[in-house]
């Protein structure tokens, strides 16, 4: 039976698609969840993806954080249940507190589309296990809201205890310690800023390539899954 | 009825890239002197009862869960006359 | 009551007060059209008819100056099979195959991106993907061909990043990829930005919608946002003398756009679609209400009641003119049966989308509204929507026509470079050059990706999308050349359809229909109205010529300020249809060692030219001579070497002719070239008798012309070895001239005999000046 993956969508989430598209490519079946139903379905995985949920309205993911599929992911997760929040999804993650620090405007101000180089920082979570630390991916990244932002107490622990996740090679947009993407101690819950389901066929892809850097992000839950 | 203002502005520590790009526009604008601008945001909340201490108790509370993301944001409540 | 309070205008009253002095003229409606109205009603208009009258009979809604010329796209339609709905609906709608159509048009918002950047280029986008989501399509990209003064002055600096945040700002939210675009400068357009906004969306052939109110006792529904004070600056006359003080002192003249409502309602309106629950659907744009229920009234079985007061208002103290008028953003208008209302509505629950019955569709032949129980609007609807005022505004030639074309930038006119040293200098002028830089500063600001089917955007020659997984995809290009247009209007138009063909079928794509936006000054301008009339001659004719119908459009007049016109800009969107998008082609050179050809007729033609623009700031002469014909014969081979494998890369010439074409696509692949330009056309195995003289002098063509002639019908290809045969012989066989002029080697840009520039040096030439100017 192929793995569950499920991919919320909320009122202005735009990236669910993509999402659902990436993990049927891997072979998972992807699951389409609705933010006012508490049900994830026997899920064995969710993806919060991205898009400008509630129109960015109060902060980014403010809003999205309390629907009510919200609660059995925070719930799930605690338990966990793998979950990658990609963008607006770390932005949700963030609000939610499933993930220390916040996300805020770019420090240029401006809004970015942009095939950045990511280099790898930890293996060790469910969602990157297929990839080797240090290795250097190309993946796009979109936003206006996606520098990182904690004190310095939490970006040091994030540090010591190898959390940071992926970092950029070219900081595009003042994130503290080239952070792009963390997770949890557990090693569950990932925050990615940029768009590995954008980098998964060579079709679309970035061009010039490697246009499939971002499928290992999505191979490696399923390997969790079969190992469990 | 009574109004009530909460202030939301960056933790002071947290770099603001938008109260910069103010900060770097007024001089092109002929304003000198300007040594720093930040920028926030301001809720005008308008409550049935009047602005006792339960009332702002409450608008506290509301800056604290929804408002303000208190990790990287404080905030101000105050009553406006 | 005070004196000052509000009174409703009802149709009663109006009967009985017909020496009621009304503000008609403020409201830019003409002596003769009132007396008109008063006709036709035989009664004066209410207040509320009046401004109904006043915004459907505006030349934005009617298009009163240009249907007589608009018209030839009608009539010298070429016969196409694939055309599902032309001109005259909402947007065009063409088949491309399989089970699926695409639904495309273009449109401007030039004068509010003057007035406030940001939210006149949101509105825009948000306008016309309205217009493509009420034909029954998801939309699925964006476009916007933009036009500003020059790179450098201040009010361009307020004007341009506003523009581009906004239009970011509004189509990113909404989840659609910005595929393609243009910006250009230029010092006709201070005062006048261009912001044109083209969208597109996907749907299956047998589910278009179309704007009708068919079947009396059926439900009119008004959803999407509340209705506010957004653009009725003008409705103000129409209320009574004084405002009552408790309303808000605002009434804004700009539309505020909010794509968190349109991306919900788009997701509303696709599952509403999907359960096949509306018998009509109209999106609320210019004149909103009025538009809305006089289109779907007269288009149908011809009657509408409306209860105006049921309309969802954000601000109460609105009256019904000002409703009628209101320009708020993101509202749609839907025709539905009574059994499938409770499902209607059910959705827009879903969604959070506020819905409401404001009237019934009847068979009355009038639309009728009341404000509270009086019967305050009862018309014709036809009158309204049809049978609006049609002028044949005097045009004529400008006396200046001829002295324009005859300032031919010739080598006697303009000094040209001659050495190597000079035309190394001109190179790295022309790409750093506003019109040609690089424009990642911009494009960064869209997203390019989103939906996962963007197989082509910015950088190349067309944006290209993935439609379904079998490989069916369409392509898409914007082009408009002013200057060409300037200095002939029929052939600039013709240029502009020219480019954008040609661009379309660069990436491989077979071309199909066409949708226009004809920006010019002001019509009561006789010289204007000339342009005018013959861009829409040119354009109408090479669409014949070329097989590609118009499937709609807009007009955008009165881009002027005081006397001084724009350059009559009609800006031309290409869809274009490519069997499997794996064999599009990219622009980018990539592969060491491949051999670039030039294809097409190189002329020495300077009019209108990017080089006499930025070298000498001159404007004259005429434009690059057009070849249909030639047109049709490159494209065919383009797309037959796509589709074969023959072709690595291919760029169409245009703005900055062959330097610029091979310096773009040396930089966009990493690797130079080593160019040889013909001093003589090498025509292979074609007799030279074959090809139209013209000015051609095949022993001497001057490297200066060779590397910035803007000649038409011309293209540069990187072919693999094993291919160049294959490919030439091609060539020959359908009679386009071939030129081996280099290979794909090294890292610079490098001109046998007269140059050689590192691509770092070009890069940092050609990626340095957009940062510079806006960063």
């Amino acid at each position: 039976m192929p793995a569950r993956i499920g991919v919320v969508t909320f009122p202005g989430t735009q990236d669910d698609t993509d999402a659902l598209r990436a993990a049927r490519v891997v072979g998972a079946e992807p699951v389409p969840l609705w933010h006012r139903d508490p049900s994830l379905h026997d899920v064995d995985a969710v993806i919060l993806p991205g898009g400008f949920s509630y129109g960015d309205y109060l902060r980014c993911g403010a809003i999205a954080r309390f629907s009510p599929v919200m609660e059995s992911v925070i719930a799930g997760a605690r338990e966990g249940l793998p979950v990658l929040g990609i963008c607006n999804g770390f932005q949700i993650l963030c609000e939610s507190h499933l993930l220390p620090g916040a996300l805020i405007r770019n420090a240029g101000t401006l809004f970015i589309n942009r095939d950045v180089k990511l280099r790898i920082g930890s293996t060790s979570t469910v969602w990157t296990s297929d990839y080797e630390v240090g290795q250097e991916i190309l993946i796009p990244i979109k936003n206006g809201e996606g520098k990182f932002a904690a004190d310095e107490h939490t970006l040091d622990e994030l540090e010591a205890e190898g959390r940071i996740v992926a970092r950029y090679v070219e900081n595009p947009n003042g994130s503290a310690r080239d952070i792009a993407g963390i997770a949890n101690a557990a090693g569950n819950v990932v925050g990615l800023m940029p768009h590995p389901e954008h980098a998964i066929e060579e079709l679309t892809g970035p061009y010039p390539g490697p246009a499939t850097d971002g499928l290992a992000f999505f191979t490696s839950v399923l390997k969790q899954m079969v190992n469990a | 009825m009574a109004r009530v203002v909460v202030d939301v502005m960056l933790k002071p520590e947290i770099l603001d890239p938008q109260g910069q790009a103010v900060n770097r526009a007024l001089p092109r604008l002929g304003f000198d002197g300007v040594v720093d601008v930040r920028q926030g945001k301001r809720f005008e909340v308008e409550l049935e009862g009047p602005a006792d201490e339960a009332a702002l108790a409450q608008v506290r509370e509301m800056a604290e869960k929804l408002l303000a993301n208190t990790v990287i944001e404080e905030y101000r409540v105050r009553v406006e006359d | 009551m005070t004196e000052n309070a509000y009174q409703v205008d009802t149709v009663s009253r109006a009967t009985e007060t017909p020496e009621t002095e009304q503000p008609y003229a403020a409201l830019g409606v003409k002596d003769d059209e009132y007396a008109r109205i008063r006709e036709i009603l035989g009664r004066r208009p209410t207040s509320s008819e009046l401004a109904m009258y006043s915004v459907m009979w505006s030349e934005h809604c009617s298009y009163k100056s240009s249907k007589v010329h608009l018209k030839q796209f009608g009539e010298k339609a070429p016969e196409v099979d694939f055309l599902l709905v032309g001109p005259g609906e909402n947007a065009g709608v063409v088949d491309v195959g399989g089970d699926l159509a695409v639904t495309f048009k273009i449109e401007s918002h030039n004068h509010p991106s003057y007035v406030e950047p940001y939210q006149g280029a949101a509105t825009g986008v948000g306008g016309i993907v309205r217009d493509i989501l009420t034909m029954g399509a998801r939309p699925v990209a964006v476009l916007d061909p933009l036009r500003f003064g020059p790179a450098d002055a201040a009010d361009t600096h307020r004007v341009l990043p506003g523009v581009v945040r906004g239009i970011g700002g509004y189509g990113n939210s909404l989840g659609l990829p910005n595929i393609g675009g243009e910006v250009v400068f230029d010092a006709c357009y201070s005062g006048n930005p261009l912001v044109n906004a083209l969208s597109l969306g996907v749907l299956k052939k047998s589910e278009i919608k179309l704007a009708r109110a068919d079947g009396p006792g059926n439900r009119v529904v008004l959803f999407g946002a509340r209705t506010g004070g957004d653009g009725i600056g003008g409705a103000s006359v129409l209320a009574s003398a004084t405002f009552d003080e408790d309303k808000p002192s605002k009434r804004p003249s700009v539309q505020v756009g909010d794509p968190f409502m349109e991306k919900v309602l788009i997701e509303c309106c696709l599952e509403i679609y999907a359960e096949d629950l509306v018998t009509g659907i109209q999106d609320l744009g210019a004149a909103g209400l009025s538009c809305a229920t006089t289109e779907l009234a007269a288009a149908g079985t011809g009657g509408m009641d409306v209860q105006l007061d049921l309309a969802p208002l954000r601000d109460a103290t609105l009256v019904p003119e000002e409703i009628l008028m209101s320009e708020s953003q993101e509202r749609m208008m839907a025709v539905v049966t009574p059994e499938n209302l409770p499902r209607f509505f059910a959705i827009c629950e879903k969604w959070d989308v506020i819905a409401t019955v404001i009237g019934t569709v009847t068979d009355s032949g009038r639309l009728r509204m009341t404000w509270h129980g009086e019967t305050i609007v009862d018309v014709d609807p036809r009158t309204l929507a049809h049978q609006g005022p049609v002028y044949e505004r005097p045009y004529h030639r400008p006396e200046w026509q001829d002295s324009l074309q005859a300032d031919v930038p010739d080598s006697a006119r303009l000094e040209r470079p001659k050495s190597g040293e000079q035309l190394r200098e001109t190179v790295l002028r022309m790409i750093a050059s506003p019109n040609l830089a690089d424009k990642t500063w911009v494009l960064e600001q869209y997203d390019h990706r989103v939906r996962g089917n963007t197989v082509l955007a910015h950088g190349e020659d067309s944006g290209m999308l993935r439609l379904s997984e079998d490989g069916l995809g369409i392509a898409l290009s914007t082009d408009g050349n002013g200057r060409y247009t300037k200095l002939d209007p029929y052939f600039g138009a013709q240029l502009a359809l020219a480019e954008a063909y040609r661009n379309v079928a660069a990436t491989g794509a077979k071309p199909l229909a066409v949708t226009d936006c004809l920006n010019f000054g002001s019509p009561e301008d006789p010289e204007v109205m000339w342009q005018f009339a013959e861009a829409c001659r040119g354009l109408a004719d090479a669409c014949l010529e070329l097989g590609t119908p118009v499937t709609g459009g807009n007009v955008s007049f009165y881009n002027q300020t005081g006397a001084e016109a724009i350059h009559p800009t009609p800006i031309i969107g290409v869809l274009g249809v490519i069997d499997d998008v794996a064999r599009r082609t990219r622009s980018a050179f990539e592969t060491e060692g491949e051999i670039l050809l030039l294809l097409g007729e190189t002329r020495d033609e300077f009019g209108g030219s990017e080089w006499a623009h930025v070298v000498h700031g001159h404007l004259g002469g005429l434009p690059p001579k057009l070849d249909l014909e030639r047109e049709r014969q490159l494209a065919e081979i383009l797309i037959a070497g796509s589709r074969d494998g023959m072709l690595s890369a291919a760029h169409d010439l245009s703005d900055g002719g062959l330097v610029q074409a091979i310096a773009e696509s040396c930089l966009r692949g990493g690797h130079g070239a080593r160019v040889v330009l013909p001093s003589e056309l090498d025509l292979g195995n074609i007799d030279p008798g074959d090809i139209d003289p013209g000015n051609i002098d095949p022993g001497n063509i001057d490297p200066f012309v060779a590397l910035f002639s803007e000649s038409a019908g011309r293209a540069v290809v990187a072919v693999p070895r094993s291919e160049e045969l294959r490919f030439t012989d091609m060539c020959k066989f359908r009679g386009v001239p071939v030129a081996r002029i280099g290979v794909v080697d090294g890292d610079a840009l490098d001109v046998q005999d007269q140059f050689t520039i590192p691509l770092d040096e070009l890069r940092e030439a050609w990626t340095g000046t957009f940062p510079a100017l806006f960063g």
